[in-house]
């Protein structure tokens, strides 16, 4: 199957019409991404502890289009959140999902909230 | 409209353009320029450099549009044949005219090739332009693909000759310098410096041959040797000589210009010949009876023509030049200033020489002990920029002269103040004629802050570059007069150097990362620093990249290097390269059972291509159970000890190379470092391990093991250098040890150890110093280190399989047991391999 990039659409805090419950905290390693599946997409959720914050993205990286940004690092640069594609060291806001190092084509990013020891991210559809 | 050419745009003539072009735009000059080589001006001092990269554009003095940029008419590849003095005019080999209203002859000098018979030959070289070393550099290729062990000899051991000497070793030829003279660079040292100076250049594995007239070139058409007479001869394959320059004076005959009697165009203080309309600078330009072949008196003469033809001031040529100068050969240092020696009569000297260290340093006092005269520095020439700085400067001398040479700054400090004492005046750069304060103020009143602008903005050290770390000194000192300091900090989060914050780490004894961003850094970290700490908490406690796997590069935290379609590939490690007919069909069953593509690497192994990160575990579980472990490709560790067969099958080896090679691929196997290093061990000189070309390597010869450090392949490739011959292998081993242990507590995050020993100050000898002689005192706790990361190795993959956490981690979706099914591979002849990029 390819991977199409026009299946990522940021979606606003205020868009958000599913909450999709993806999985335990646990699953999560500790200021470390992981992916998850929702219908056929596949999303970068990353547990920024150090910052006490969570974020979520695209998994495919724009450069190439290769589904690894959970697998890359997270860190910021000038207070922005960032994760670092692990292929060529790209980098990505995590708020605004923003190529900060080149001109690459901004990701779309996702409201994540966790509840009761539970992940959830948020969907428009 | 004023007509101005110059003939010959070497450095000096170029240095004349560069002096002129601001000061004549819109003042009706005109400048034409005549230059025979095939190029613009460039940067003779540097010419070695061309060995390393064979870059000629980095060498050159400006490009060819800074000419017409700047109105100035350059004209190559076109020798001027004569002048006509009286019509003002020149004639080029083209046959055509072009008339002056100035001539500058800036035509440089010719090596001299002495009258030797046999010189013609092929494989004779000299040394002076970017053609000349193509020839040579071509010619070295050929001798390597016709043998083993080529040689080289350079005729002649003053310092051009030294530095083509290094040049040929790099080329891979042994190298021998052959000196007429009793002993080397007779002009600068006196015997005992000089002395102490082929003591190292020989244990560098230079061959020095002083007192040796040449009475003629062997061979049939090409060279195969060289003659001294009464039966005493040298095989060689490649001979360059450089044996002193001569004028290129041919020019001022055709138009009886007076002439010195060895040569040189005799000129005044003004920089005019006998032809007032004729100036002549540069090494072509006989002054006080002298031809200086160093740059800075040449760039001197340069300012003076360019004030004396627009009138601008009386500025004249100094009388006493300064001929000091310091060696570029990476490895020695070698400096001399002032006088360098002289009989008692004229003053008194003072001088330390220490044969096991390598050094020598002697100053030269004035009678009264208030006056410096000029000295010599051997092996450690660290303080030279500040002692000729005295020495120009006439500055006053400490009571106890002796302190300016004995005790080097580390230990006990320095007996002279800092940089910052010198006068505003004292010029720093010769070769640029730029002063200290000069430098000063382009950082105290012109907020500059790096050795780069402020060399951009001031020249300083653009020339031979010796100056450098004086500048360095005064930017940095100046810097903290305004309160601000210069630091090598990793990222925004550490304000540290990694060599700080691995000290920090040991001390306070941190093995956190986020503890350590709150103790000593700020904010929450990225992906330069947390790999950089996650090396330097591997380094000094040795653990696996599975215990904090978030700061880990992505391909260690998923202990296999990620390809491009997010796969990985499995490297299993093959210690020198052994590998048993069983343990070859253990891989051969694993990688067909998963489907991976196969490959030999250029390591002596086999990388498994195409896993999925699901796969990993259930791969390297199979493998541990064949007894393999894991091979760190992904790493910054060691990867491979590249084996030839050696003693126990060839029939040239002198010991058993796969033997050392496997115990020391064992050895050091899990140490990880601030980049990758690898390691060679070959059997005899004929080197098939290509150990020269990794970070630590091993040569069996008669009597022991060679030991080299600091090669490298990849991108910017560079030999190995010698740190001991012949010893026994514990010996050997003891040496690279330290030498390990010392690159991971000093080096940089991601320098490997070939730019780590060049940028090492004092280079291959400090080094020595270091991990032979215990200069720092530091080999107890350097050996110590070292055994520890032995005796703690684990096998990291063997600990994940293992870990049903760690193990946990290889899966895809943390939230569904689906694989990712947007991987696609495609046919590649009998295997597979990843779809195509988009
Ligand atoms: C597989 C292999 C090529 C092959 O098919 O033969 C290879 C593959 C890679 N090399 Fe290499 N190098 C391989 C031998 C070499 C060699 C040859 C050697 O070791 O004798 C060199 C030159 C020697 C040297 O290192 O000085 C070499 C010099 C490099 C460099 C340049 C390093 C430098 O100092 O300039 C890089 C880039 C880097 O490390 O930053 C690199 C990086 C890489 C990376 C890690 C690039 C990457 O980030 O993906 C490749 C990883 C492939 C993988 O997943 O395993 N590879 N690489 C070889 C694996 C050897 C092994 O068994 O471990
Ligand atoms: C390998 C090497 C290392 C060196 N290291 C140092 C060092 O560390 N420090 C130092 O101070 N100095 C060093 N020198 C010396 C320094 O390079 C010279 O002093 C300097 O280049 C002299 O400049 P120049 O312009 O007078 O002569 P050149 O640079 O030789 O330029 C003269 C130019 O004129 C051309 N020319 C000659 N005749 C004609 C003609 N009739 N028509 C047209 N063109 C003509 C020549 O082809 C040449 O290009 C080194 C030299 C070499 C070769
Ligand atoms: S040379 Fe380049 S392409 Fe080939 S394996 Fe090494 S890094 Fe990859
Ligand atoms: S694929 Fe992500 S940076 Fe290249």
């Amino acid at each position: 199957m390819i991977a199409h990039l026009n299946v990522y659409e940021t979606v606003s805090p205020n868009e958000v019409k599913v909450w999709f419950k993806a999985a335990p905290i646990s699953k999560f390693p500790k200021n470390g991404g992981a992916c998850i599946k929702y219908k056929d997409k596949q999303i970068a959720v990353f547990n920024f502890t150090r910052e006490g914050s969570w974020y979520a993205c695209q998994n495919l990286c724009p450069h190439k289009m290769e589904m690894v940004l959970s697998r890359g690092m997270i860190g910021e640069e000038h207070m922005e959140p960032k994760v670092a594609c692990p292929l060529h060291k790209n980098t990505f806001s995590l708020k605004t999902g923003e190529n900060l190092n080149g001109s690459l084509d901004a990701i779309a990013t996702y409201p994540v909230k966790t509840e009761n020891g539970f992940v959830y991210v948020g969907f428009s559809e | 409209m004023k007509t101005i050419i110059v003939v010959g745009n070497g450095m000096v003539g170029y240095k004349f353009c560069e002096k002129i072009a601001d000061r004549i735009k819109g003042k009706g000059f005109k400048v034409l320029v005549f230059g025979e080589e095939p190029r613009a001006a460039y940067d003779r001092v540097h010419l070695s450099a061309f060995f390393g990269n064979r870059d000629a554009k980095a060498l050159e003095m400006a490009p060819m549009e800074w000419y017409a940029q700047n109105g100035i008419e350059l004209i190559i590849n076109e020798r001027v044949t004569d002048i006509h003095k009286t019509k003002k005019t020149i004639t080029t080999a083209n046959d055509k005219e072009f008339a002056y209203d100035y001539l500058v002859l800036a035509t440089g000098s010719a090596p001299f090739v002495p009258p030797i018979k046999g010189v013609e030959k092929k494989g004779v070289f000299v040394y002076r332009t970017i053609e000349d070393l193509e020839a040579m550099l071509d010619y070295a290729e050929e001798i390597k693909q016709r043998k083993p062990n080529g040689k080289a000899a350079v005729l002649g051991g003053g310092l051009l000759g030294l530095e083509a000497g290094k040049a040929v070793m790099d080329m891979g030829l042994e190298p021998h310098v052959v000196e007429f003279a009793p002993k080397l660079m007779p002009r600068q040292l006196d015997a005992r410096s000089s002395n102490v100076l082929q003591l190292t250049l020989e244990s560098m594995g230079i061959s020095i041959h002083t007192g040796k007239a040449t009475n003629s070139i062997l061979g049939n058409g090409a060279i195969t040797g060289m003659d001294f007479g009464e039966d005493d001869t040298l095989e060689v394959d490649m001979l360059v000589i450089s044996a002193g320059i001569r004028p290129r004076d041919e020019l001022a005959k055709t138009c009886n210009l007076e002439l010195g009697i060895r040569g040189g165009i005799v000129v005044n203080d003004k920089m005019q010949t006998s032809d007032p309309y004729i100036y002549a600078i540069g090494e072509v330009a006989l002054y006080n009876q002298m031809i200086y072949g160093l740059v800075a008196p040449g760039y001197e003469m340069a300012e003076v023509a360019v004030n004396q033809i627009l009138r601008a001031s009386d500025v004249v040529m100094k009388q006493e030049i300064d001929m000091s100068t310091k060696l570029k050969l990476i490895g020695v240092d070698v400096a001399s200033f002032g006088i360098p020696y002289m009989p008692a009569d004229k003053g008194l000297s003072i001088i330390y020489e220490n044969k096991t260290k390598g050094i020598y340093k002697r100053i030269n006092v004035s009678h009264d002990g208030k006056t410096l005269l000029g000295g010599i520095m051997v092996g450690d020439a660290e303080d030279y920029s500040i002692l000729h700085q005295m020495y120009l400067n006439n500055m006053p001398l400490p009571d106890n002269a002796e302190e300016l040479i004995v005790g080097s700054r580390g230990e006990g400090g320095s007996a002279f103040g800092s940089a910052m004492d010198l006068p505003d005046t004292a010029v720093i750069c010769s070769c640029e004629a730029v002063t200290k304060g000069a430098v000063c103020k382009s950082v105290l009143e012109d907020g500059l802050e790096s050795v780069k602008d402020v060399a951009k903005a001031t020249k300083a050290t653009t020339g031979c570059g010796g100056c450098k770390p004086m500048v360095t000194d005064l930017i940095k000192e100046s810097l903290k007069t305004l309160g601000k300091t210069v630091k090598e900090r990793i990222c925004e989060h550490f304000n540290y150097s990694r060599q700080e914050l691995y000290d920090l780490i040991k001390l306070k004894g941190i093995t956190d990362y986020d503890h350590l961003l709150d103790e000593v850094g700020n904010g929450n970290g990225c992906e330069v620093c947390k790999p950089a700490v996650a090396s330097i908490f591997a380094s000094l406690y040795n653990e696996t990249a599975n215990r904090q796997e978030s700061i880990q590069d992505s391909n260690d935290r998923f202990l296999a290097n990620i390809q491009r379609n997010g796969t990985y590939s499995v490297v299993p490690r093959v210690a020198g390269g052994e590998i048993t007919p069983k343990q070859l069909m253990a891989i051969g069953r694993i990688a067909q059972k998963y489907d991976l593509y196969t490959k030999i690497t250029g390591g002596q192994r086999i990388d498994m291509f195409g896993a999925q990160l699901h796969e990993l575990p259930l791969i390297w579980e199979e493998l541990i159970k064949e007894g393999f472990e894991t091979g760190q490709a992904y790493g910054k560790s060691l990867r491979t000890v590249k084996s030839c067969v050696g003693s126990t099958w060839c029939r040239y080896g002198m010991d058993e190379s796969v033997s050392f090679a496997i115990e020391i691929e064992n050895r050091y196997k899990g140490i990880r470092s601030p980049h990758k290093f690898k390691g060679g061990v070959s059997g005899c000189i004929r080197e098939c391990a290509e150990a020269r070309g990794k970070d630590f390597g091993f040569i069996a010869v008669e009597g022991g093991w060679n030991v080299y450090v600091g090669g490298n392949g990849g991108a910017n490739p560079k030999h190995a250098l010698l740190l001991a011959e012949k010893v026994d292998k514990e010996t050997a081993i003891k040496y690279v040890d330290r030498f390990i242990m010392f690159y991971i507590k000093t080096a940089q995050p991601l320098q490997r150890t070939a730019p780590w020993l060049e940028k090492l100050e004092g280079g291959i000898t400090y080094l020595q110093n270091v991990v032979i002689n215990d200069s720092l005192g530091i080999v107890k706790e350097l050996d110590d280190a070292m055994q520890a990361l032995v005796d703690s190795y684990v096998c990291e993959w063997k600990e994940a399989v293992e870990t049903p956490e760690i193990r946990e981690r290889y899966t895809h979706f943390v939230n569904s047991d689906d694989t990712d099914n947007t991987i696609e591979f495609v046919a590649l002849r009998d295997q597979k391999m990843p779809k195509e990029w988009v």
